[in-house]
């Protein structure tokens, strides 16, 4: 288990772990408890009662959502529930695991660590949206083919993290693949399969823009 | 939920009556085109498109979502739960605790509530104290924490390593043993040691290892009258189905579990939690359906775990390298309930190696922590981490080769069955040819030539194991439909856990049938639409269902035969399939296409109900292993990378090479983590407390932790008498010597025996500084 190396490029990226960490917006707002509960709203903070819900316009999918969310929800828990895009995960909803990842903008991110407000003005991409309609995308394809899953529930996180991979690296090498796929966790262990669909789905030009 | 009968369930079965034995008299096959083959899941696109629907996504109308809350301390009693200012909270439908008068709709599960899932003495962090449902989750955690309740908290130990001690604070009334000791003897110990040249001792240590599926555990229960459908992540529809009924006082038949995609279990998914049951009345006293999905940390702390052990082991060999005598005493513990602490803990040093003077004891005790569940191979991979490198020790003492001194010991009987022979034992081929494939002696020889970095060192380590079940067995019944334009339905209850069950069994069923394996409809892991099937675990899920699978596929092929031999006026027996086609193989070339079969177009369809017969009386089916691998090892930061892991597994048959390499990979990579990274941490003496509570802090390999050079070497004796496929478990086998080669690897490679895991950078430091200074 080598240490990170400072010189490696998945610092540039924001797809290691330390990078989703690191954009993880906190919210100048605080939900309504009963009392004692609470220590009372952060100084300068609105008080928002739980059920009090906020408008957002999420672009998701190259489509507009306008949905009404509580300040608090979770992007994930928005796309899962609210919108009825189940293909990105929860698997800790706290950052650790990498099964909710989406793209925020082209660049992974976890999704259980976003609020739904936050993600207004960005342009969101699950799962869902890199198939070609019915059709697999490249990088879900290489998946298949390398059987680089066992029970699927990771996958969805792994390929969007790929996808985003390939977006800003479309030739990465094998050390550049494992950093790029490190803030992803897999139980099953079918990391070696997921490097070889991570290098096929490169092979065939995936991430530059649908199939080759 | 006994826990004792979960624990075992890969020795006994199920109570359920054995399905009848199939009238068939199948030959194994003699070449196959399709089983053995490489082929991509017939799963894989919903695998990857997101269109799976795994349980957690699962979204109903008027869908309300559950959540429990759980004590906060090690051990404590609940002396009262205030529920009042939670119930009256917008969005919340319901909150349920043991102090409060149930609903109406509740009545008759009182004594459920108060006694069992809301039990006041809590006796371990992360005991079910209260639940609500609400609108949203968030809204339903608002109001657990409305929740008010008075603990007195009590004495507690959550080591057991203290649990004997004098004065330690009892988890039962009664003390902190299980039961008596429990004592393996064979042979006459004391004439083995002294008939040693070589005695060694030493005690290791293996830590508490949790399973962390992705999926957490959960269900969505809904209610339609007096039936309940719930779509819970399980590796066993039938056995959830049968523990729901039983707790709410329910027929069978009002019950429906569906399972037909789960996010990984690994043992701790093979029946219903409390979590079911409470989803369920949650959903019963609101009329509305529910969503309980347990939270990460909640995972950690109340779904099962691998035990830890503590194990002394004492070894005594002749300079030939033969094995005179085992004595092995190890302590576990299940946590705060009997969960099978010792489950199965000293099966290899039993079982493994000939040895013809053995004796073991082991002690299960209680802690107040979760308790255990089933973990990929119980007991084994623990008792491998002491027994591999015991091995690896005594070939040294007696200046042999590791490898060469465990083919002195191969057994050719199971000694711990009763001198029972094996059906096949691959054990000596896993060790030969896998050591060839790995190239073990050149791969030694470099490593000992050194590297050009003074500061990094190489070693080469490899570990012998079988399972101690890995067989299968009745009862399974599979059905195959296979329709008038030639398509074809499979039907069984079993879960695909991840491991390729329905890709495997479609390429059976191809296999007899000349159908593509993608094109069959599979439906299964349903107890209302699909076949019993007890749960996917102890690697016996493709030996019990795939000879079920082929049993039903030739009873239809043989009625297509027979269709074709009246309509074609020839005896059946001169004819066969191929293609889609009924052929002649003898005699006047005749064919016709199964589509033009007149009578299957008449009725529309034919099926075969396949059964699995019994396994053989007198002999034993299990599966062997050899693991290799090659690390690197910085001396001065104690950091391993390990380079490359080879697997070479005798499971009987390949059905699919492709996902057998992955069930393979996936075992060495879990059991990477065993030996290298992943341990419970319980705040001994302070607060009992768990503390490492997520994977930030209980670190699973992560994609940096595993070498991508990963092999296997399937070694298939041709296990004709194990069943009508003569395939064996895999998975299992797979993660039981990883750890230990690893540990035998960093000996190889620095002359430090690390005996506790897991191999951290700091403890091989520390290890070696410790050697330096002649500690």
């Amino acid at each position: 288990m080598p240490a990170s190396n400072p010189d490696d490029p998945r610092g540039a990226r924001g797809v290691s772990r330390r990078g989703f960490l690191s954009s993880m917006g906190v919210g100048a707002v605080s939900v309504a408890l009963p009392a004692p509960l609470t220590a009372g709203p952060l100084a300068g903070a609105d008080l928002i009662e739980a059920g009090d819900l906020t408008p957002v316009a999420l672009n998701v999918n190259e489509r507009v959502y306008r949905v009404l969310v509580e300040p608090r929800w979770s992007l994930l828990y928005t796309l899962r529930e609210e919108l009825g895009l189940t293909a990105a995960k929860e698997g800790c909803g706290r950052g650790e695991c990498g099964a909710c990842t989406v793209l925020m903008d082209g660049v992974p991110r976890y999704s259980c660590l976003t609020l739904a407000t936050e993600a207004e003005g960005s342009s969101v991409t699950t799962l869902e949206g890199i198939m070609e309609g019915e059709e697999l995308g490249p990088t879900q394809q290489a998946f298949a083919e390398e059987d680089a899953f066992q029970c699927g529930y990771c996958t969805p996180g792994q390929i969007v993290a790929a996808e985003g991979l390939l977006r800003v690296n479309p030739h990465p090498s094998p050390e550049e693949i494992r950093a790029g796929m490190s803030g992803n966790l897999c139980r099953c262990g079918a990391y070696a399969h997921i490097f070889r669909a991570v290098e096929r789905a490169a092979a065939v030009g995936a991430g530059r823009g649908g199939a080759s | 939920m006994s826990a004792d009968k979960e624990v075992r369930y890969w020795l006994e079965g199920t109570e359920l009556l054995e399905t009848p034995q199939p009238d068939q008299d199948l030959e194994p096959w003699t070449e196959t085109r399709v089983v053995g083959q490489r082929r991509p899941r017939v799963d894989a696109y919903e695998r990857v498109s997101g269109t799976a629907r795994y349980p957690s996504d699962v979204v109903l109308p008027g869908m309300l979502y559950g959540a429990i809350l759980r004590c906060p301390h090690s051990h404590a009693r609940v002396r009262s739960v205030d529920i009042s200012a939670a119930t009256g909270m917008p969005g919340v439908h319901a909150v349920l605790s043991g102090f409060s008068e149930p609903d109406r709709a509740l009545r008759a599960h009182r004594s459920l509530l108060r006694e069992q899932l809301f039990n006041p003495v809590c006796r371990h962090e992360g005991e079910v104290v209260a639940a609500a449902a609400a609108d949203t989750p968030y809204r339903a955690r608002d109001a657990l924490r409305a929740i008010r309740v008075d603990y007195e908290e009590l004495e507690f130990v959550s080591d057991e390593r203290d649990a004997l001690e004098p004065g330690a604070p009892p988890v039962h009334e009664g003390g902190n043993r299980v039961g008596d000791p429990q004592v393996y003897e064979r042979g006459d110990l004391a004439r083995g040691f002294e008939e040693a040249d070589v005695v060694l001792e030493e005690e290791y240590r293996t830590e508490c290892q949790l399973h962390t599926p992705l999926e957490p555990h959960g269900c969505v229960a809904e209610w339609e009258g007096d039936r309940l459908t719930l779509w819970e992540s399980t590796q066993g529809v039938y056995p959830v189905r049968q523990q729901v009924a039983q707790a709410l006082g329910m027929r069978q038949s009002r019950v429906r579990v569906l399972g037909e995609y789960m996010g990984g279990g690994f043992g701790s998914k093979l029946g219903a939690g409390k979590y079911t049951i409470l989803a369920a009345l949650l959903a019963k006293v609101t009329a509305r359906p529910v969503k309980l999905f347990l939270t990460r940390e909640e995972t950690f702390l109340a779904v099962g775990n691998r035990p830890p052990a503590n194990m002394r082991l004492r070894a005594g060999a002749k300079r030939d390298g033969t094995l005179t005598a085992l004595e092995f005493v190890a302590t576990a513990t299940g946590g705060a309930y009997p969960a099978g602490g010792t489950s199965a803990l000293d099966y290899l040093v039993r079982n493994l190696y000939l040895c013809p003077n053995v004796r073991t004891e082991t002690a299960d005790l209680y802690i107040n922590a979760g308790p255990a569940r089933a973990m990929r191979a119980p007991g084994h991979p623990q008792c491998s981490w002491a027994l591999e490198q015991m091995v690896d020790a005594l070939a040294e003492a007696v200046g042999m080769d590791p490898v060469e001194f465990r083919l002195r010991n191969v057994p050719e009987v199971s000694q711990a069955g009763r001198g029972r022979p094996y059906t096949t034992t691959g054990l000596a081929e896993c060790l030969g040819r896998g050591a060839e494939a790995f190239g073990w002696a050149e791969a030694r020889a470099r490593a000992e030539e050194g590297t050009a970095d003074p500061t990094v060192r190489r070693g080469v380590g490899m570990a012998g194991g079988m399972w101690a079940a890995g067989g299968g067995g009745p009862p399974s019944t599979v059905i195959i439909k296979l329709f008038s334009d030639g398509a074809v339905s499979l039907n069984m209850g079993a879960s695909d856990i991840g491991t390729g069950t329905k890709t495997v069994m479609a390429m059976v069923a191809a296999e007899e049938l000349w159908v593509d394996p993608g094109e069959i409809q599979i439906e299964h892991a349903d107890t209302a639409t699909t076949h019993f099937a007890s749960a996917s675990g102890g690697s016996k899920t493709v030996p019990t269902e795939s000879p079920a699978v082929r049993a039903a596929a030739v009873l239809v092929k043989q009625q297509l035969l027979e269709m074709a031999a009246r309509q074609l006026d020839v005896d059946a027996a001169t004819l066969d399939l191929r293609e889609g086609r009924v052929v002649s193989t003898s005699g006047p070339p005749r064919e016709v296409a199964v589509s033009e079969l007149t009578e299957l177009r008449r009725r529309g369809f034919v099926e075969g109900i396949g059964f699995r017969g019994p396994n053989p009386r007198d002999k034993e089916v299990h599966p062997f292993v050899a693991q290799f691998c090659e690390v690197e090892v910085d001396l001065s930061t104690g950091e391993v990378e390990i380079l490359r892991f080879l697997g070479a597994h005798d499971s009987g048959r390949v059905l699919n090479r492709t996902t057998y390499d992955n069930q393979v990979f996936g075992g060495m990579t879990m059991g990477i983590g065993f030996g290298s990274t992943e341990k419970r941490v319980l705040d001994r003496g302070q607060s009992g407390l768990l503390l490492s509570r997520g994977w930030h802090d209980y670190r699973i390999p992560t994609a940096m932790d595993v070498p991508a050079n990963m092999s296997t070497v399937p070694v298939d004796p041709g296990d004709a008498e194990a069943n009508t496929t003569g395939a064996k478990g895999i998975g299992e086998p797979a993660t039981i010597p990883t750890a230990a080669a690893v540990a035998n690897a960093v000996y190889h490679a620095t002359g430090v025996r690390i005996t506790e895991t897991p191999i951290t950078p700091a403890r091989l430091v520390e290890a070696l500084a410790g050697r330096e200074r002649g500690v």
